[in-house]
Protein backbone atom coordinates (compact mmCIF):
# COMPACT_ATOMS: atom_id res chain seq x y z
CA UNK A 1 0.00 0.00 0.00
CA UNK A 2 2.97 2.29 -0.44
CA UNK A 3 2.10 2.99 -4.07
CA UNK A 4 0.00 5.90 -5.15
CA UNK A 5 -2.59 3.80 -6.91
CA UNK A 6 -3.95 0.65 -5.32
CA UNK A 7 -3.64 -2.79 -6.81
CA UNK A 8 -0.91 -4.49 -8.77
CA UNK A 9 1.27 -3.30 -11.67
CA UNK A 10 0.17 -2.13 -15.10
CA UNK A 11 0.84 -5.49 -16.76
CA UNK A 12 -1.45 -7.35 -14.38
CA UNK A 13 -4.18 -4.75 -14.80
CA UNK A 14 -4.06 -4.94 -18.61
CA UNK A 15 -4.15 -8.73 -18.65
CA UNK A 16 -7.00 -8.69 -16.14
CA UNK A 17 -9.06 -6.41 -18.36
CA UNK A 18 -8.82 -9.02 -21.10
CA UNK A 19 -9.37 -12.16 -19.10
CA UNK A 20 -11.92 -11.31 -16.47
CA UNK A 21 -14.81 -11.23 -18.92
CA UNK A 22 -13.79 -14.58 -20.33
CA UNK A 23 -13.69 -16.13 -16.88
CA UNK A 24 -17.12 -14.73 -16.08
CA UNK A 25 -18.62 -16.04 -19.32
CA UNK A 26 -17.03 -19.44 -18.70
CA UNK A 27 -18.62 -19.59 -15.28
CA UNK A 28 -22.05 -18.80 -16.71
CA UNK A 29 -21.50 -21.42 -19.42
CA UNK A 30 -20.58 -24.08 -16.88
CA UNK A 31 -23.69 -23.22 -14.89
CA UNK A 32 -26.10 -23.29 -17.80
CA UNK A 33 -24.72 -26.45 -19.41
CA UNK A 34 -24.65 -28.36 -16.14
CA UNK A 35 -27.22 -30.92 -17.25
CA UNK A 36 -25.62 -31.78 -20.59
CA UNK A 37 -21.87 -31.66 -19.95
CA UNK A 38 -19.75 -31.83 -16.78
CA UNK A 39 -20.22 -28.88 -14.49
CA UNK A 40 -23.11 -27.52 -12.55
CA UNK A 41 -24.18 -24.87 -10.13
CA UNK A 42 -21.44 -25.33 -7.55
CA UNK A 43 -18.48 -25.23 -9.95
CA UNK A 44 -19.96 -22.40 -12.02
CA UNK A 45 -20.66 -20.33 -8.93
CA UNK A 46 -17.11 -20.66 -7.69
CA UNK A 47 -15.73 -19.70 -11.13
CA UNK A 48 -17.86 -16.53 -11.05
CA UNK A 49 -16.48 -15.80 -7.58
CA UNK A 50 -12.95 -16.28 -8.89
CA UNK A 51 -13.58 -13.68 -11.60
CA UNK A 52 -14.56 -11.13 -8.94
CA UNK A 53 -11.59 -12.12 -6.79
CA UNK A 54 -9.23 -11.62 -9.73
CA UNK A 55 -10.69 -8.14 -10.24
CA UNK A 56 -10.21 -7.43 -6.57
CA UNK A 57 -6.62 -8.63 -6.40
CA UNK A 58 -5.63 -6.69 -9.51
CA UNK A 59 -7.38 -3.38 -8.97
CA UNK A 60 -7.56 -3.11 -5.21
CA UNK A 61 -10.63 -3.54 -3.10
CA UNK A 62 -12.12 -0.07 -3.40
CA UNK A 63 -12.88 -0.65 -7.07
CA UNK A 64 -14.88 -3.77 -6.26
CA UNK A 65 -16.48 -2.45 -3.09
CA UNK A 66 -18.00 0.37 -5.10
CA UNK A 67 -19.79 -2.14 -7.32
CA UNK A 68 -20.67 -4.90 -4.89
CA UNK A 69 -20.41 -4.35 -1.18
CA UNK A 70 -21.18 -6.81 1.57
CA UNK A 71 -24.83 -5.95 2.06
CA UNK A 72 -25.62 -6.26 -1.64
CA UNK A 73 -23.74 -9.54 -1.81
CA UNK A 74 -25.57 -10.93 1.19
CA UNK A 75 -28.86 -9.85 -0.35
CA UNK A 76 -27.97 -11.71 -3.56
CA UNK A 77 -27.05 -14.82 -1.59
CA UNK A 78 -30.35 -14.70 0.27
CA UNK A 79 -32.27 -14.28 -2.98
CA UNK A 80 -30.48 -17.32 -4.40
CA UNK A 81 -31.24 -19.42 -1.32
CA UNK A 82 -34.94 -18.51 -1.28
CA UNK A 83 -35.18 -19.11 -5.03
CA UNK A 84 -33.69 -22.57 -4.60
CA UNK A 85 -36.09 -23.31 -1.76
CA UNK A 86 -39.08 -22.32 -3.89
CA UNK A 87 -37.94 -24.30 -6.94
CA UNK A 88 -37.03 -27.30 -4.83
CA UNK A 89 -40.42 -27.40 -3.12
CA UNK A 90 -42.02 -27.18 -6.55
CA UNK A 91 -40.00 -30.22 -7.64
CA UNK A 92 -40.77 -32.15 -4.49
CA UNK A 93 -44.49 -31.55 -4.65
CA UNK A 94 -44.90 -32.73 -8.23
CA UNK A 95 -41.87 -34.80 -9.15
CA UNK A 96 -43.34 -36.06 -12.40
CA UNK A 97 -43.74 -32.72 -14.13
CA UNK A 98 -40.09 -31.94 -14.41
CA UNK A 99 -40.04 -30.06 -17.66
CA UNK A 100 -41.96 -27.14 -19.05
CA UNK A 101 -40.81 -27.40 -22.65
CA UNK A 102 -41.23 -30.06 -25.31
CA UNK A 103 -39.63 -33.43 -24.68
CA UNK A 104 -36.35 -33.02 -26.49
CA UNK A 105 -33.19 -34.14 -24.77
CA UNK A 106 -29.70 -32.69 -25.11
CA UNK A 107 -30.95 -29.13 -25.46
CA UNK A 108 -30.25 -26.09 -23.31
CA UNK A 109 -33.75 -25.95 -21.88
CA UNK A 110 -34.57 -29.64 -21.87
CA UNK A 111 -34.05 -30.17 -18.15
CA UNK A 112 -36.63 -27.61 -17.07
CA UNK A 113 -36.63 -26.97 -13.34
CA UNK A 114 -33.24 -28.62 -12.92
CA UNK A 115 -31.62 -25.78 -14.86
CA UNK A 116 -33.47 -23.20 -12.80
CA UNK A 117 -32.25 -24.68 -9.55
CA UNK A 118 -28.71 -24.79 -10.95
CA UNK A 119 -28.95 -21.05 -11.59
CA UNK A 120 -30.25 -20.45 -8.06
CA UNK A 121 -27.43 -22.52 -6.53
CA UNK A 122 -24.84 -20.71 -8.63
CA UNK A 123 -26.20 -17.33 -7.49
CA UNK A 124 -26.10 -18.37 -3.85
CA UNK A 125 -22.63 -19.92 -3.95
CA UNK A 126 -21.08 -17.07 -5.96
CA UNK A 127 -22.49 -14.24 -3.86
CA UNK A 128 -21.98 -16.04 -0.56
CA UNK A 129 -18.39 -17.08 -1.11
CA UNK A 130 -17.51 -13.63 -2.40
CA UNK A 131 -19.00 -12.06 0.71
CA UNK A 132 -16.98 -14.44 2.88
CA UNK A 133 -13.77 -13.62 1.02
CA UNK A 134 -14.43 -9.89 1.23
CA UNK A 135 -15.08 -10.11 4.97
CA UNK A 136 -11.91 -12.12 5.51
CA UNK A 137 -9.74 -9.67 3.56
CA UNK A 138 -11.22 -6.69 5.37
CA UNK A 139 -10.60 -8.43 8.70
CA UNK A 140 -6.94 -9.05 7.84
CA UNK A 141 -6.44 -5.46 6.65
CA UNK A 142 -7.99 -4.11 9.83
CA UNK A 143 -5.74 -6.21 11.98
CA UNK A 144 -2.62 -5.22 10.08
CA UNK A 145 -3.57 -1.57 10.39
CA UNK A 146 -4.03 -1.92 14.13
CA UNK A 147 -0.64 -3.50 14.52
CA UNK A 148 1.11 -0.58 12.87
CA UNK B 1 -8.00 -53.41 -1.73
CA UNK B 2 -4.51 -51.88 -1.77
CA UNK B 3 -6.04 -48.65 -3.10
CA UNK B 4 -8.41 -48.54 -0.15
CA UNK B 5 -5.51 -49.06 2.23
CA UNK B 6 -3.42 -46.27 0.63
CA UNK B 7 -6.43 -44.00 0.94
CA UNK B 8 -6.65 -44.83 4.63
CA UNK B 9 -2.96 -44.06 5.10
CA UNK B 10 -3.67 -40.61 3.63
CA UNK B 11 -6.44 -40.20 6.20
CA UNK B 12 -4.04 -41.17 8.98
CA UNK B 13 -1.51 -38.53 7.86
CA UNK B 14 -4.21 -35.89 8.27
CA UNK B 15 -5.26 -37.32 11.62
CA UNK B 16 -1.65 -37.25 12.84
CA UNK B 17 -1.46 -33.58 11.89
CA UNK B 18 -4.64 -32.77 13.79
CA UNK B 19 -3.56 -34.69 16.88
CA UNK B 20 0.08 -33.79 17.15
CA UNK B 21 0.71 -30.32 15.69
CA UNK B 22 0.59 -27.15 17.75
CA UNK B 23 0.16 -24.62 14.97
CA UNK B 24 -3.45 -23.79 14.09
CA UNK B 25 -2.75 -23.51 10.37
CA UNK B 26 -1.23 -27.00 10.46
CA UNK B 27 -4.42 -28.29 12.09
CA UNK B 28 -6.52 -26.69 9.33
CA UNK B 29 -4.25 -28.33 6.75
CA UNK B 30 -4.75 -31.68 8.48
CA UNK B 31 -8.52 -31.26 8.30
CA UNK B 32 -8.18 -30.59 4.56
CA UNK B 33 -6.13 -33.75 4.03
CA UNK B 34 -8.70 -35.85 5.91
CA UNK B 35 -11.44 -34.40 3.73
CA UNK B 36 -9.51 -35.32 0.58
CA UNK B 37 -9.09 -38.89 1.78
CA UNK B 38 -12.77 -39.35 2.60
CA UNK B 39 -13.90 -37.92 -0.75
CA UNK B 40 -11.48 -40.13 -2.65
CA UNK B 41 -12.60 -43.21 -0.71
CA UNK B 42 -16.26 -42.66 -1.56
CA UNK B 43 -15.44 -42.30 -5.24
CA UNK B 44 -13.18 -45.39 -5.17
CA UNK B 45 -16.01 -47.50 -3.78
CA UNK B 46 -18.29 -46.48 -6.63
CA UNK B 47 -15.85 -47.17 -9.46
CA UNK B 48 -16.60 -49.89 -11.96
CA UNK B 49 -13.88 -51.57 -13.95
CA UNK B 50 -13.60 -50.20 -17.50
CA UNK B 51 -16.50 -47.89 -16.78
CA UNK B 52 -17.60 -44.72 -18.51
CA UNK B 53 -18.49 -41.39 -17.00
CA UNK B 54 -22.19 -41.18 -16.04
CA UNK B 55 -23.16 -38.79 -18.82
CA UNK B 56 -25.30 -39.88 -21.75
CA UNK B 57 -24.07 -38.92 -25.21
CA UNK B 58 -26.25 -38.11 -28.14
CA UNK B 59 -25.67 -40.89 -30.63
CA UNK B 60 -24.05 -43.73 -28.77
CA UNK B 61 -25.24 -46.39 -26.42
CA UNK B 62 -23.28 -46.44 -23.17
CA UNK B 63 -23.66 -49.65 -21.25
CA UNK B 64 -20.99 -49.65 -18.60
CA UNK B 65 -21.41 -46.63 -16.36
CA UNK B 66 -19.78 -45.94 -13.00
CA UNK B 67 -21.97 -45.32 -9.98
CA UNK B 68 -23.42 -41.78 -10.11
CA UNK B 69 -24.71 -41.76 -6.53
CA UNK B 70 -21.42 -41.19 -4.60
CA UNK B 71 -20.37 -38.58 -7.14
CA UNK B 72 -23.53 -36.61 -6.50
CA UNK B 73 -22.98 -36.79 -2.74
CA UNK B 74 -19.30 -35.81 -2.89
CA UNK B 75 -20.00 -32.86 -5.22
CA UNK B 76 -21.61 -30.85 -2.45
CA UNK B 77 -19.17 -32.09 0.18
CA UNK B 78 -16.27 -30.42 -1.63
CA UNK B 79 -17.96 -27.02 -1.51
CA UNK B 80 -18.88 -27.50 2.15
CA UNK B 81 -15.22 -28.31 2.85
CA UNK B 82 -14.25 -24.96 1.32
CA UNK B 83 -16.75 -23.14 3.55
CA UNK B 84 -15.45 -24.97 6.62
CA UNK B 85 -11.87 -24.04 5.73
CA UNK B 86 -12.83 -20.38 5.41
CA UNK B 87 -14.59 -20.42 8.80
CA UNK B 88 -11.54 -22.05 10.41
CA UNK B 89 -9.18 -19.48 8.87
CA UNK B 90 -11.28 -16.58 10.13
CA UNK B 91 -11.33 -18.11 13.61
CA UNK B 92 -7.54 -18.50 13.45
CA UNK B 93 -7.16 -14.85 12.47
CA UNK B 94 -9.33 -13.81 15.42
CA UNK B 95 -7.17 -15.92 17.74
CA UNK B 96 -4.02 -14.36 16.31
CA UNK B 97 -5.48 -10.93 16.86
CA UNK B 98 -6.27 -11.66 20.50
CA UNK B 99 -3.20 -13.65 21.57
CA UNK B 100 -0.55 -12.79 18.98
CA UNK B 101 0.31 -16.39 18.22
CA UNK B 102 -0.84 -19.47 16.35
CA UNK B 103 0.41 -21.83 19.06
CA UNK B 104 -2.47 -23.65 20.69
CA UNK B 105 -0.69 -24.28 23.97
CA UNK B 106 -0.32 -20.54 24.56
CA UNK B 107 -4.02 -19.71 24.28
CA UNK B 108 -5.35 -21.60 27.24
CA UNK B 109 -5.63 -18.62 29.53
CA UNK B 110 -9.18 -17.80 30.53
CA UNK B 111 -8.94 -14.09 30.10
CA UNK B 112 -12.25 -14.03 28.31
CA UNK C 1 -1.55 -48.81 -11.68
CA UNK C 2 -1.54 -45.07 -12.34
CA UNK C 3 -3.95 -44.66 -9.46
CA UNK C 4 -1.37 -46.18 -7.12
CA UNK C 5 1.25 -43.71 -8.35
CA UNK C 6 -1.07 -40.74 -7.87
CA UNK C 7 -2.07 -41.90 -4.40
CA UNK C 8 1.55 -42.35 -3.32
CA UNK C 9 2.30 -38.89 -4.68
CA UNK C 10 -0.61 -37.51 -2.67
CA UNK C 11 0.65 -39.20 0.50
CA UNK C 12 4.12 -37.71 0.01
CA UNK C 13 2.66 -34.27 -0.61
CA UNK C 14 0.52 -34.59 2.51
CA UNK C 15 3.51 -35.63 4.64
CA UNK C 16 5.45 -32.64 3.30
CA UNK C 17 2.53 -30.34 4.04
CA UNK C 18 2.39 -31.61 7.59
CA UNK C 19 6.09 -31.67 8.36
CA UNK C 20 7.54 -28.62 6.59
CA UNK C 21 8.41 -25.66 8.82
CA UNK C 22 7.46 -22.74 6.58
CA UNK C 23 3.74 -22.09 6.50
CA UNK C 24 3.49 -20.90 2.89
CA UNK C 25 5.44 -23.91 1.61
CA UNK C 26 3.07 -26.07 3.60
CA UNK C 27 0.03 -24.49 1.92
CA UNK C 28 1.60 -25.03 -1.51
CA UNK C 29 2.25 -28.70 -0.69
CA UNK C 30 -1.42 -29.04 0.35
CA UNK C 31 -2.47 -27.66 -3.02
CA UNK C 32 -0.21 -30.22 -4.72
CA UNK C 33 -2.12 -32.94 -2.89
CA UNK C 34 -5.40 -31.38 -4.02
CA UNK C 35 -4.33 -31.32 -7.66
CA UNK C 36 -3.37 -34.98 -7.35
CA UNK C 37 -6.89 -35.61 -6.07
CA UNK C 38 -8.24 -33.80 -9.14
CA UNK C 39 -6.23 -36.13 -11.42
CA UNK C 40 -7.49 -39.15 -9.50
CA UNK C 41 -11.08 -38.00 -10.01
CA UNK C 42 -10.43 -37.75 -13.74
CA UNK C 43 -9.05 -41.28 -13.88
CA UNK C 44 -11.98 -42.57 -11.82
CA UNK C 45 -14.39 -41.15 -14.44
CA UNK C 46 -15.83 -38.32 -12.39
CA UNK C 47 -15.36 -35.16 -14.51
CA UNK C 48 -17.91 -33.15 -12.50
CA UNK C 49 -15.87 -33.62 -9.36
CA UNK C 50 -12.59 -32.89 -11.15
CA UNK C 51 -13.83 -29.47 -12.27
CA UNK C 52 -15.21 -28.63 -8.84
CA UNK C 53 -12.10 -29.82 -7.02
CA UNK C 54 -9.79 -27.79 -9.29
CA UNK C 55 -11.75 -24.59 -8.77
CA UNK C 56 -12.17 -25.10 -5.02
CA UNK C 57 -8.45 -25.77 -4.69
CA UNK C 58 -7.59 -22.40 -6.26
CA UNK C 59 -9.90 -20.50 -3.93
CA UNK C 60 -8.69 -22.48 -0.92
CA UNK C 61 -5.05 -21.67 -1.66
CA UNK C 62 -5.87 -17.97 -2.10
CA UNK C 63 -7.67 -17.87 1.24
CA UNK C 64 -4.99 -19.81 3.13
CA UNK C 65 -2.14 -17.71 1.73
CA UNK C 66 -4.03 -14.51 2.45
CA UNK C 67 -4.58 -15.71 5.99
CA UNK C 68 -1.01 -16.78 6.70
CA UNK C 69 1.02 -14.17 4.84
CA UNK C 70 2.64 -11.36 6.82
CA UNK C 71 2.22 -13.28 10.02
CA UNK C 72 5.54 -13.26 11.78
CA UNK C 73 5.50 -16.88 12.76
CA UNK C 74 6.59 -17.04 16.38
CA UNK C 75 8.94 -19.99 16.05
CA UNK C 76 6.86 -22.85 17.35
CA UNK C 77 9.30 -24.37 19.75
CA UNK C 78 8.90 -28.10 19.76
CA UNK C 79 8.06 -29.06 23.28
CA UNK C 80 7.01 -32.46 22.05
CA UNK C 81 8.28 -35.18 24.22
CA UNK C 82 9.02 -38.54 22.77
CA UNK C 83 6.36 -40.46 24.64
CA UNK C 84 3.51 -38.42 23.19
CA UNK C 85 4.59 -38.94 19.61
CA UNK C 86 5.09 -42.64 20.15
CA UNK C 87 1.64 -42.95 21.71
CA UNK C 88 0.05 -41.15 18.75
CA UNK C 89 1.87 -43.30 16.22
CA UNK C 90 0.95 -46.46 18.13
CA UNK C 91 -2.75 -45.60 18.19
CA UNK C 92 -2.64 -44.76 14.49
CA UNK C 93 -1.01 -48.12 13.81
CA UNK C 94 -3.79 -49.89 15.72
CA UNK C 95 -6.33 -47.93 13.72
CA UNK C 96 -4.62 -48.98 10.48
CA UNK C 97 -4.62 -52.64 11.55
CA UNK C 98 -8.34 -52.66 12.29
CA UNK C 99 -9.06 -50.74 9.11
CA UNK C 100 -7.20 -53.44 7.18
CA UNK C 101 -9.46 -56.06 8.71
CA UNK C 102 -12.55 -53.99 7.93
CA UNK C 103 -11.61 -53.04 4.39
CA UNK C 104 -11.18 -56.69 3.46
CA UNK C 105 -14.92 -57.16 3.83
CA UNK C 106 -15.78 -54.53 1.23
CA UNK C 107 -16.59 -55.58 -2.34
CA UNK C 108 -13.59 -55.69 -4.64
CA UNK C 109 -12.31 -52.61 -6.36
CA UNK C 110 -14.08 -52.24 -9.69
CA UNK C 111 -17.16 -54.26 -8.82
CA UNK C 112 -19.59 -52.12 -6.83
CA UNK C 113 -23.00 -53.28 -5.71
CA UNK C 114 -25.10 -50.65 -7.55
CA UNK C 115 -28.56 -51.78 -6.57
CA UNK C 116 -30.09 -48.32 -6.38
CA UNK C 117 -27.92 -46.85 -9.09
CA UNK C 118 -29.11 -49.37 -11.65
CA UNK C 119 -32.53 -47.80 -11.35
CA UNK C 120 -31.08 -44.32 -11.70
CA UNK C 121 -29.07 -45.23 -14.79
CA UNK C 122 -31.89 -47.01 -16.56
CA UNK C 123 -34.63 -44.45 -15.94
CA UNK C 124 -32.77 -41.23 -15.17
CA UNK C 125 -32.86 -39.68 -18.61
CA UNK C 126 -36.57 -40.17 -19.13
CA UNK C 127 -37.56 -39.09 -15.65
CA UNK C 128 -35.49 -35.94 -15.34
CA UNK C 129 -34.53 -34.95 -18.87
CA UNK C 130 -30.93 -34.44 -17.89
CA UNK C 131 -28.24 -36.51 -19.64
CA UNK C 132 -25.74 -35.74 -16.90
CA UNK C 133 -26.76 -38.30 -14.32
CA UNK C 134 -24.80 -36.69 -11.50
CA UNK C 135 -26.87 -33.54 -11.78
CA UNK C 136 -30.02 -35.63 -12.04
CA UNK C 137 -29.23 -37.57 -8.86
CA UNK C 138 -28.05 -34.54 -6.91
CA UNK C 139 -30.96 -32.26 -7.72
CA UNK C 140 -33.89 -34.53 -8.45
CA UNK C 141 -33.64 -38.03 -6.98
CA UNK C 142 -31.77 -36.86 -3.89
CA UNK C 143 -33.05 -33.32 -3.86
CA UNK C 144 -33.47 -33.09 -0.09
CA UNK C 145 -29.73 -33.61 0.34
CA UNK C 146 -28.96 -30.73 -1.98
CA UNK C 147 -31.44 -28.56 -0.09
CA UNK C 148 -29.86 -29.36 3.28
CA UNK C 149 -26.37 -28.82 1.93
CA UNK C 150 -27.37 -25.43 0.56
CA UNK C 151 -28.59 -24.67 4.08
CA UNK C 152 -25.17 -25.69 5.44
CA UNK C 153 -23.35 -23.39 3.04
CA UNK C 154 -25.64 -20.52 3.97
CA UNK C 155 -25.01 -21.22 7.65
CA UNK C 156 -21.27 -21.09 6.98
CA UNK C 157 -21.67 -17.68 5.33
CA UNK C 158 -23.63 -16.33 8.29
CA UNK C 159 -21.13 -17.86 10.71
CA UNK C 160 -18.16 -16.22 9.06
CA UNK C 161 -19.93 -12.87 9.10
CA UNK C 162 -20.69 -13.32 12.79
CA UNK C 163 -17.08 -14.19 13.60
CA UNK C 164 -15.65 -11.29 11.61
CA UNK C 165 -18.13 -8.59 12.54
CA UNK C 166 -17.05 -5.25 13.87
CA UNK C 167 -20.40 -3.98 15.16
CA UNK C 168 -20.94 -4.63 18.83
CA UNK C 169 -17.27 -5.06 19.55
CA UNK C 170 -16.84 -1.37 20.27
CA UNK C 171 -19.80 -1.20 22.63
CA UNK C 172 -18.36 -3.93 24.76
CA UNK C 173 -15.31 -1.90 25.48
Amino acid sequence: MKNKEPGMSLIVKTITRFTVGLVLVYGIFITLQGHVSPGGGFAGGIIITLAFIQLMLAFGQDEVLRKLNQEKGLLLAGIGAILFLVIASRIFLKPQQHSFVAEKHFQLLSAGFLSLSEIAIALMVAAGLFVIFLTLVLLIEEEEKEKK
Amino acid sequence: MSLYFLCFILFCVGLYSVLRKRNIIKIIIGLGIMEYAVNLFLILVGYRMHGRAPIFAKDQEILNMVDPLPQAMVLTTIVIGLAVTIIAVSLAIRIYEKYGTFDITKIRSLKG
Amino acid sequence: MELHIILIFMIFAAIMAVEIKDLISSVIALSAAGLGLCLAFLILKAPNLAITQLVVEILCVIVLIRGTINKDLPLVKDGRWLFNTIATLFSLAVLLLFSYLALKELPNFGAPLMRVSQEYISTGLEKTGSPNLVTAVALNFRGYDALAEAAIIFTAIIGTLAIARKIGKKDEE
